[in-house]
């Protein structure tokens, strides 16, 4: 773990990145020890947008506590919700009808393309390629017009309810769909055009902040900053829900554990996502886009836990339920808080400029971590 | 067809007839003064409007175009915000260092204005040694950047500041480098008969591969010098600091941005005289007949739209490519730059020696 | 003559260096151009100039509202379904007593009051209400300059409730 004893030494400087960032993070407060340029210890302190969601959830009913889940990782908010609806299926035993649970992944799998998107844009603009950002909004726009047909919100959907989804799709949705997967395959090929390949991007993110396949298992990190370092952490893949078993995508490992690693990683994950796309939009079947419940939610007494796969990594719901209709306790297992506690193992001995693309690479968003 | 330089002995003329010799001289000193305090403010405004419409269309958005018709007094609406800002001075800071530092960028951005022939017959001075006079004097703008990062009493500015100096001193050596390789063609230093060397054609294409590379090296190196595009690390908004200029604000600040932009002209000014013929339009060996046609557009028109050209690479290079690191851009300068150039002053020895260029 | 050889692969190495990192650097500069050039990519929106032309799914979810139809009567049966169904307490159903024609004193709605600052426009008190009184409305527009203005109430005075619906 870290080797925190007695390692400042004097004529440390100690400076803080944050709160208030100049880039997208969120509100991260990072108090950086360095020795002139080289890091010795990373140190971030968080809670500045704690907004107990969390204790929330335990006044609010289990149809209604789904819509603040919105809020965690708003990059990935279909994801969240989906993973509330799955826990209080799982305790319920409610059976979700075919056609609602194909719905469900197409949401999933263009959310997970967004904020790929995103991401990508916001860590150009961290290195100082200002381009790439509106470029990718462009095709980010493009997503979050078809949600809005769909959901009514481009951003918070609240979408998914325990059943199934809230409506059914609208009648442009494959069209749309369709059109964007034609817009995209030319899209991707300028992404490596413009970032990928050029060199100054690559002498930057190569070799920078090695994370080994070990240290990524003990520090608990998932998703692609654990499959950057070779650890095959897909649940999609491992604990299949929904369809996921049903369609086939590769799962993307890289064993070089590098920051460059970690970028291809999700380079590529926004191609398997739209083969997923692609796959599942012909055939979406025919059926009740929600399941019959009680119009009154009551989960029996008893823990459940699900997990899915966000664009970050893993996140987990743990309910604890005493048999009322709103829950005990509820947990979320955010992936970044586990993936941001590997930041200040990568970052010792690096420079100073580093630390901006290790930050990119991990994909942070601190609401996620902060619940 | 007006020109400038009718112009100026038009105005020479009528003075001579009015004043005695050193009357003439004052007074005329103190138009070209004048002439080139405007000149940085009409720049100024220019390249601000032109930086932010570039990097919009690069953007795939619009850039400003609310102020003004297509947004072009948007630059003047800033400068008016500038002026009216408060200018603070940290306590603790050098008073009189820390308000000196903008005036020395400004004036060494002035003096470079003097040698560069803005059209036929048209210049300030016509000096035997004008390009080494230009690096010779852009090598005291690092002082006025160490100055504002030691002076601000902020270890931020100051890191920003050191890196800076760093980038500069180095990347003059390059820039040298490739200045010297169309020196070598033409012979001499003197900034007219370099351009009058290239009547039969600019050197770019005249002087080939060394040439190329010349240019390529020059492109290079003066973007790192002027603290651009992706060698602007000091000035980097999205890392730690703000760089040598954190603590200025309101007219200085005005002061720093308006030298930079000047400074970018300045450079691309020269790289249009030594590579692309400075105001001699563009001829192709002997044929008189299409020369003759090219002669039509005015001298100053051919200056401008080359320096224009070249101030828009720049742009593009900052909007399309991400930053570098100090270490790597010190690395890209030691162990690239300079080996190339140096070997390229030997191609261009051995090719005007053997006389194989065009 | 292994020394040579090592020395001409080093300078061989190096000039395939330079010129590999020129050529992705100008693949890069060709894409930046082919935007420059082409204006008809350019996606941006001069709002407030095209409210006029701007056009929302209808499934945007703005703000609660309460259809009436020509003869201001609505379909709200004040059963305050959507009131247990918001998860914030952003709508207040107050009911009164009237008498129908046939002389019953029966339950119906006084006010629905709907505050806008707090509405999180997650759609549960659409989904809850059993005889589609209320939907969601287009509008986006809520920013005011008096706080008091955000609180809304959805029935018009003085409407009352559609025949049949129950």
């Amino acid at each position: 773990m870290i080797e925190d004893t007695a390692i400042t030494e004097k004529g440390d400087l100690t400076i803080n990145i944050g709160p208030q960032h100049p880039a997208t993070h969120g509100v991260l407060h990072l108090a950086v020890t360095l020795n002139g340029e080289t890091i010795k210890k990373v140190e971030p302190h968080l809670g500045y947008i704690h907004r107990s969601i969390e204790k929330m959830c335990e006044s609010l009913t289990y149809r209604q506590f789904i819509y603040v889940t919105s809020r965690m990782d708003y990059l990935s908010a279909h994801i969240n919700n989906h993973a509330c609806a799955l826990c209080v299926e799982k305790g319920m035993q409610i059976e979700v009808p075919e056609r609602a649970q194909v719905i469900r992944v197409l949401m999933d799998e263009l959310t997970r393309i967004a904020s790929h998107e995103l991401w990508w844009g916001a860590m150009a603009m961290d290195l100082g390629a200002f381009t790439p950002f509106f470029h990718a909004f462009r095709e980010r726009e493009t997503i979050n017009d078809i949600m809005e047909e769909t959901c009514g919100a481009r951003l918070t959907m609240n979408y998914m309810v325990p059943g199934g989804v809230m409506a059914d799709i609208h009648p442009n949705f494959q069209r749309k769909v369709k059109d964007f997967i034609k817009l995209y395959k030319q899209k991707i090929k300028e992404y490596d055009e413009l970032l990928t390949g050029n060199i100054i991007f690559q002498n930057r993110m190569k070799g920078i902040g090695y994370l080994s396949a070990e240290d990524a298992i003990s520090y608990g990190c998932t998703g692609p900053t654990a499959r950057g370092s070779g650890v095959s952490s897909d649940i999609r893949k491992l604990y299949p829900y929904e369809v996921y078993d049903k369609i086939s995508f590769d799962e993307i490992l890289e064993n070089e554990g590098d920051s460059f690693a970690r970028y291809l990683v999700r380079i590529r994950e926004m191609n398997e996502s739209l083969k997923i796309i692609e796959q599942l939009i012909d055939h979406i079947p025919e059926g009740d886009y929600q399941a019959k419940t009680k119009a009154v939610l009551k989960l029996p007494k008893g823990e459940f836990y699900t997990r899915v796969e966000t664009a970050r990594g893993e996140l987990g719901v743990y309910i604890v339920s005493e048999g009322a209709t709103t829950p005990y306790r509820i947990k979320f297992r955010s992936p970044g808080f586990s993936n941001l506690s590997a930041l200040d193992h990568m970052a010792r001995g690096s420079k100073l400029g580093d630390l901006v693309a290790m930050m990119g690479t991990l994909d942070l968003v601190i609401p996620d971590i902060d619940r | 067809m007006w020109s400038f330089h009718q112009i100026a002995d038009f105005i020479n003329d009528w003075l001579n007839q009015r004043f005695n010799p050193t009357w003439v001289t004052v007074i005329e000193m103190i138009i070209t003064g004048i002439l080139v305090i405007s000149l940085f403010a009409v720049l100024g405004l220019v390249l601000v409007i032109m930086e932010r419409k570039v990097s919009a269309w690069i953007q795939i958005r619009l850039g400003p175009n609310r102020v003004g018709p297509k947004g072009m007094f948007q630059s003047l609406a800033d400068t008016l915000k500038l002026l009216v800002k408060e200018g603070m001075t940290p306590t603790g800071s050098d008073k009189f260092l820390f308000n000196l530092a903008p005036y020395i960028a400004m004036i060494v951005a002035m003096l470079l204005m003097a040698p560069l022939a803005f059209a036929r017959n048209f210049q300030m001075w016509d000096m035997n040694i004008g390009v080494l006079y230009i690096t010779a004097i852009s090598s005291v703008s690092v002082i006025s950047v160490l100055i504002a990062g030691w002076s601000s009493n902020n270890k931020y500015s100051l890191m920003g500041a050191m890196r800076a100096g760093a980038q500069i001193v180095s990347y003059e050596l390059s820039a040298g480098l490739s200045i010297l390789a169309v020196v070598v063609l033409t012979g001499s230093l003197n900034i007219n008969e370099i351009i009058q060397s290239q009547a039969n054609g600019w050197w770019i294409f005249k002087g080939h591969i060394p040439a190329i590379i010349a240019f390529v090296t020059f492109i290079i190196a003066v973007t790192a010098e002027t603290n651009r595009a992706p060698f602007d690390l000091a000035e980097a908004e999205s890392e730690l600091t703000a760089g040598f200029h954190t603590e200025y604000s309101g007219m200085k600040f005005a002061l720093f941005f308006l030298a930079e932009y000047v400074n970018v002209f300045i450079v691309c000014a020269l790289g249009a005289i030594l590579f692309f013929g400075g105001w001699m339009p563009f001829h192709i060996g002997n044929w008189q007949g299409f020369n003759h046609v090219m002669d039509f557009i005015p001298s100053s028109i051919w200056f401008f739209g080359k320096t224009f050209f070249l101030i828009f690479l720049i742009m593009w290079f900052r909007w399309t490519f991400p930053r570098l690191r100090i270490d790597q851009l010190l690395n890209l300068e030691w162990k690239y730059l300079l080996p190339i150039s140096m070997f390229n002053i030997l191609l261009v020895t051995a090719m005007a020696i053997g006389g194989w260029h065009f | 003559m292994a020394f040579l050889k090592s020395y001409l692969m080093f300078i061989v190495k190096y000039i395939k260096e330079v010129f590999g990192a020129v050529k992705s650097l100008a693949i890069g500069l060709r894409r930046t151009m082919y935007y420059f050039t082409h204006h008809k990519e350019i996606i941006t929106q001069q709002y407030p100039d095209n409210r006029a032309t701007l056009n929302f799914p209808e499934r945007f979810k703005g703000e609660v509202v309460m259809p009436h139809n020509e003869n201001n009567e609505h379909r709200c049966t004040g059963c305050t379904a959507c009131e247990l169904a918001c998860p914030n307490g952003t709508i207040k159903v107050i009911t009164q007593f009237i008498t129908t024609p046939e002389g019953k004193k029966k339950k119906a709605i006084d006010k629905l009051v709907y505050h806008l600052e707090l509405c999180t426009m997650c759609n549960l008190c659409v989904v809850a209400c059993p005889s589609d009184a209320i939907k969601m409305a287009q509008t986006f527009e809520h920013s005011v300059y008096d706080r008091g203005e955000l609180t809304k109430i959805l029935n018009n005075p003085g409407s009352k409730i559609m025949e049949g619906v129950e």
